[in-house]
């Protein structure tokens, strides 16, 4: 896409230079100028980009496949989640999310406060969490690794530090937890 | 005479047209200039200041204004750079840096784009239209005052340190009164308010002096390009600035009283502020580009010494642009979890906005193809607009793709793409803006050098700053941060941004040491300096307070005219009654329809804002029991306003040319003041179907509905509904009958009764207040709230016209050619009367349910 942009303003520029070097031509074509380039060029190129976001887009949406079901909680200012743990049941941890690599999951995203939003750069898609409602996210992590996860919605004073990771461990093989773990009953 | 080249006929370019119009006899035009002058001017020293609705003085004035906001705007913006040079930068604490970003943001917007085309469009459109002033010159010195006060607030709040720190479109509930609890927000929402007035003034009369007050006979589809994008840029503003409104209000009252319009827990939602406000500012974007495109449509072709390429598709895109942009609000929330369905169509939509923005692209392109274009400053501006705007406008449209939006929304990228559209598509333009019109402003030519100084620092200062924050975004950097002590992969271009923001920074202010010098040391410039042939240049330098010492009309161009019209053979000549005279035409046609006059220098403009004033600050002050004094004062000043209605002589028509005479504007129906009321209804009926918006959007979608059930009493509610509904609309009936029966006790009696009637209306709103479930139990209260204020205003304001027109009766201010009030008031008793019956219905449908 950046190629794209890249190829477009190049031509764009190169039309505007030549156009400067043209010499004076009393009549100039509409039909070529307004007709050509303003309407058939952009929309042909608008058609292939949308059709291809509708269709990435597509595969990042929530399905009811029974896909795993993990939960991120914001408030001001850190991040709780309920996930799966060792063996098999839901535990609730702050700050640090665990998620099975190869495998998609639905992330439920929830907030008690203000406007929050989850995302994990290197996993994509980004979802709101929003007072009153649950959003739905289906992520996928490919590898075990440690990912970054921030709040990409402004928050108040802690916004910058409101900070969080994601543990991608091999299907099966739960790493040790960190400390700030706790049953689900006693979730704050 | 001089002897027109292009003139078919021969000498005289306004005798080739004489099958239309006789041209006036000749005369002296240095003693036109004098009785003119006389009559228009500004009062001198500083009474002058106080008094002027001259439209070039306030156009300056509001230019003037704005770019000391955007100098404030930018050392914000170079505290921003600085404190984002390192990534511990400590230089600003967190609480600070939140509130510096947010008023650099919400001062551009708000104090510097917006008042910065207004103020073009006040002091450009009677030059390129062909008249002596706006429509409402005292509502243009209404809205400057406004926008003075309100900015004058909102930037004195950061020296105190309590300004506001949200973000620039405030989402709730982090700016409720639990999470702000300060006074903030509420500098926000009431100043942000209070400028807003005069965008709403000014959408009006923009709106009304294009179609009513252009050049004898120019026809809609002949009038200049700028002409078509200010009208297109009005019509955003008058339907796009309410939402806006309604969501500060609705906010402002949520905080003060606690009635939970956007809280979850009592039937409100988050998301309610979320659509209001976007539905006004993603229309702004357009709002700010559409005369900066203006502009470029009007002097590409002069550059290139040729005509512009497809006017007619150029007025296409400017209609489609306005069109679209209204259907794309939700681009702005592709991250809040809405519908795939909804996204995939909005996704689509907002793609499509690229299509008229690329004809116009193009149409400039060929327009500098056929042309012979000429390196002058302007173009040189031109030029780098091109080249920023292009790239602005591509990474648009990524991030209208929906999951590339997923991943770059709220990053340094969102920050780079709207500085690119912002500087590119407003910035650029308008300083090539200045710089083409400048020697119109000052009667001077500019000194070689600065200027192009100015144009290569800001450029080169711009990329670098702003080229690299693509790339920070990428890297996953988000916007609103302070510091990033964890990321050393995002140090070095947040530093090449810092350096290269100080190099665009001096290149704006060698910029405005470009425009002081040429003030006041550049040289004389002689007549269209330009050779363009539009009217704005069909006048001496600098131009002069009354225009044109006689009105052109559509048909002849170019330099030759300035002459014949100094000389008084145009159009309604001189001032020979000592009034300020506008020539008002048909909006199709351009055909002369009557003559309107217009008011003097007065202080009313600016003790009316001061009185608004007031009330904004009593209502900061959480005064609340002092507010009646405030509307008191507003009112009292607003019925001084009134006065141009009616007057208490019938008068002659005037001669405009010696085988026309036109009636002045008290003896038609369709004066400026009815077209204005028109207009101001298109605003505020946007603004009572944003709240039929909320009322929806709320119960169909806020997860806490439905509410509990309401104690309304079972047979007063109703009654009382009736009541009010059927005296709005008996007082409407009455309101015709006064009017078919001015001048006689008859209509007296009825413009009597109609008032009644409406006070009536008045006391059974006051009643329903009183039956009312308490607002802060649930929104749909609340709301009930809302809608039932929003009659009581109307009526109240409706009432005041009614009286209004009993007394015009009773000292003769109507006669049988004079209607007076009465058709205005009319309009809004109509108005006021259907807007009530629809919020009976809506509550009693919300009942049923
Ligand atoms: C004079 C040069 C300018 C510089 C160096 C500059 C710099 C910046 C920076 C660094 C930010 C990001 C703040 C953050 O996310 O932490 C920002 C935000 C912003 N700027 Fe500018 N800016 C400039 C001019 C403008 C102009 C002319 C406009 C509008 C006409 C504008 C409108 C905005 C807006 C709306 C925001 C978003 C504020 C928010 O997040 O609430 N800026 N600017
Ligand atoms: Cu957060
Ligand atoms: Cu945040």
């Amino acid at each position: 896409m950046l190629i794209g942009s890249a190829i477009i303003t190049g031509l764009v520029l190169l039309l505007l230079t030549l156009a400067w070097r043209s010499g004076p031509n009393r009549t100039g074509n509409e039909r070529l100028w307004i007709w050509g380039l303003g309407v058939g060029f952009t929309m042909s190129v608008l058609v292939v980009l949308v059709a291809y976001g509708v269709w990435v887009g597509e595969r990042i949406l929530a399905r009811a496949d029974g896909a795993l079901r993990v939960a991120a909680h914001a408030q001001q200012w850190g991040w709780e989640f309920t996930q799966p743990g060792p063996d098999g049941t839901a535990i609730v941890t702050q700050g640090v999310l665990y998620v099975p690599a190869g495998r998609p999951f639905d992330i439920e995203i929830t907030s008690s406060d203000v406007i929050h939003s989850f995302w994990v750069p290197r996993l994509g898609g980004k979802m709101d969490a929003v007072p009153g409602r649950v959003n739905l996210a289906r992520l996928q992590a490919d590898v075990p690794e440690v990912l970054e996860g921030l709040c990409a919605e402004f928050c108040g004073v802690g916004h910058s530090a409101m900070r969080f990771s994601v543990v991608v461990y091999p299907e099966g093989d739960f790493p040790d937890l960190q400390a700030d773990v706790f049953g689900p009953e006693d979730s704050p | 005479m001089t002897t027109g080249s292009q003139s078919k006929t021969g000498s005289d370019p306004l005798l080739a047209v004489a099958e239309s119009f006789t041209p006036n006899p000749q005369q002296r035009a240095l003693r036109l200039h004098k009785e003119l002058t006389k009559v228009w001017t500004d009062a001198p020293g500083w009474r002058g200041t106080l008094t002027s609705v001259n439209h070039t003085t306030i156009g300056l004035r509001f230019m003037a204004t704005a770019f000391v906001f955007f100098a404030i705007g930018g050392v914000l913006s170079m505290l921003i750079r600085a404190q984002l040079a390192t990534p511990r930068g400590d230089f600003l604490d967190t609480a600070l840096y939140n509130q510096i970003f947010t008023m650099h943001g919400s001062i551009m917007m708000f104090l510097f784009a917006i008042p910065m085309l207004e103020g073009l469009a006040l002091w450009l459109l009677p030059k390129i239209l062909g008249a002596r002033d706006m429509a409402f010159p005292r509502l243009s010195a209404l809205g400057y005052w406004c926008y003075l006060f309100g900015g004058l607030i909102i930037v004195l709040s950061l020296l105190g340190g309590v300004a506001p720190d949200g973000g620039w479109f405030m989402y709730t509930p982090l700016s409720d009164k639990t999470y702000t609890p300060g006074i903030n927000a509420d500098i926000w929402l009431i100043g942000v308010t209070f400028v807003e007035i005069s965008a709403v003034a000014a959408a009006v009369e923009i709106t009304v002096t294009i179609l009513f007050c252009r050049a004898a006979n120019m026809a809609l589809t002949q009038m200049p390009l700028m002409g078509w994008y200010m009208l297109g840029t009005a019509a955003m503003m008058l339907v796009g600035f309410p939402p806006l409104i309604l969501g500060s209000i609705l906010l402002e009252v949520e905080r003060a009283f606690d009635w939970p319009f956007f809280d979850v827990a009592r039937g409100g939602d988050p998301l309610l502020w979320q659509h209001l406000f976007w539905l006004f500012g993603h229309p702004e974007v357009y709002i700010i580009f559409l005369p900066a495109a203006g502009a470029l449509s009007t002097l590409i072709p002069v550059m290139c010494r040729t005509t512009i390429l497809g006017y007619g598709a150029i007025v296409a895109a400017v209609m489609g642009l306005v069109f679209l942009s209204f259907g794309l609000w939700v681009h702005h929330m592709f991250a809040v979890g809405i519908p795939h369905m909804a996204l995939a169509f909005f996704s689509a939509a907002s793609a499509l906005v690229a299509v008229p923005t690329a004809v116009q692209v193009f149409a400039w392109i060929g327009t500098i193809w056929k042309g012979r274009p000429q390196l002058h400053l302007p173009m040189l501006y031109a030029l780098g607009f091109f080249l920023t705007f292009v790239m602005g406008g591509l990474t648009g449209v990524m991030l209208a793709i929906v999951p590339f939006n997923w991943q770059a929304h709220d990053t340094a990228f969102v920050t780079a793409h709207l500085h690119y559209v912002l500087i590119g598509g407003f910035v650029f333009p308008m300083m090539a803006a200045v710089t083409y019109w400048m020697p119109l402003i000052s009667g001077r030519r500019r000194i070689k050098g600065l200027g192009e100084g100015a144009f290569w620092l800001v450029l080169i200062g711009f990329h670098g700053t702003f080229f690299i924050m693509h790339l920070t975004g990428l890297l996953g950097m988000p916007r609103r941060i302070d510091i990033y002590p964890d990321n050393p992969e995002w140090v070095l271009p947040n530093l090449i941004s810092s350096i290269f923001s100080m190099v665009m920074a001096t290149g704006f202010a060698l910029f405005a040491f470009d425009i002081a010098m040429q003030f006041l040391f550049g040289r004389q410039s002689r007549r269209n300096p330009w050779q363009a042939d539009t009217l704005d240049w069909a006048m001496v330098l600098p131009a002069p307070a009354y225009n044109f010492a006689s009105l052109p009309m559509q048909g002849p161009k170019g330099p030759d005219l300035i002459l014949p019209l100094a000389r008084g053979e145009g159009l309604l000549p001189g001032a020979p009654r000592g009034w300020r005279e506008l020539l008002v035409v048909d909006p199709g046609t351009g055909k002369p329809s009557h003559v309107a006059v217009l008011p003097g220098n007065t202080v009313l403009p600016l003790i009316t804002a001061g009185a608004i004033g007031t009330l904004v600050g009593l209502l900061l002050a959480g005064l609340y029991w002092l507010v009646p004094l405030a509307l008191g004062l507003i009112v009292l000043a607003v019925w001084r306003w009134g006065d141009i209605m009616g007057t208490t002589r019938d008068h002659a028509a005037v001669a405009v040319t010696p085988d026309l005479a036109l009636p002045l504007h008290w003896h038609t129906r369709g004066s400026l003041a009815y077209r204005g009321a028109v207009a101001t209804l298109v605003a505020d009926g946007t603004l009572f179907a944003s709240l039929l918006f909320g009322v929806a959007f709320l119960s169909v979608v806020a997860p806490g509905w439905p509410a509990p059930a309401s104690d309304l009493p079972m047979l007063l509610a109703p009654l009382t509904a009736s009541v009010i509904v059927l005296m709005l609309a008996f007082a409407a009936l009455a309101a015709r009958r006064a009017e078919d029966g001015r001048a006689s006790p008859h209509g007296q009696l009825w413009a009597l009764l109609g008032t009644a009637a409406g006070c009536v209306a008045l006391l059974a709103i006051a009643g329903a207040a009183l039956m009312l479930d308490d607002p802060r139990q649930h929104a749909r209260d609340a709301l009930r709230g809302i809608l039932l204020a929003y009659a009581a205003v109307h009526a109240g304001i409706a009432t005041l016209l009614g009286l209004r027109t009993w007394t015009d009766d009773r000292h003769g201010r109507v006669s049988l050619g004079r209607r007076g009030t009465a058709p205005v008031w009319r309009l809004w008793q109509d108005f006021a009367a259907v807007t009530a019956a629809i919020s009976a219905l809506v509550i009693t449908l919300q009942e049923i349910a």
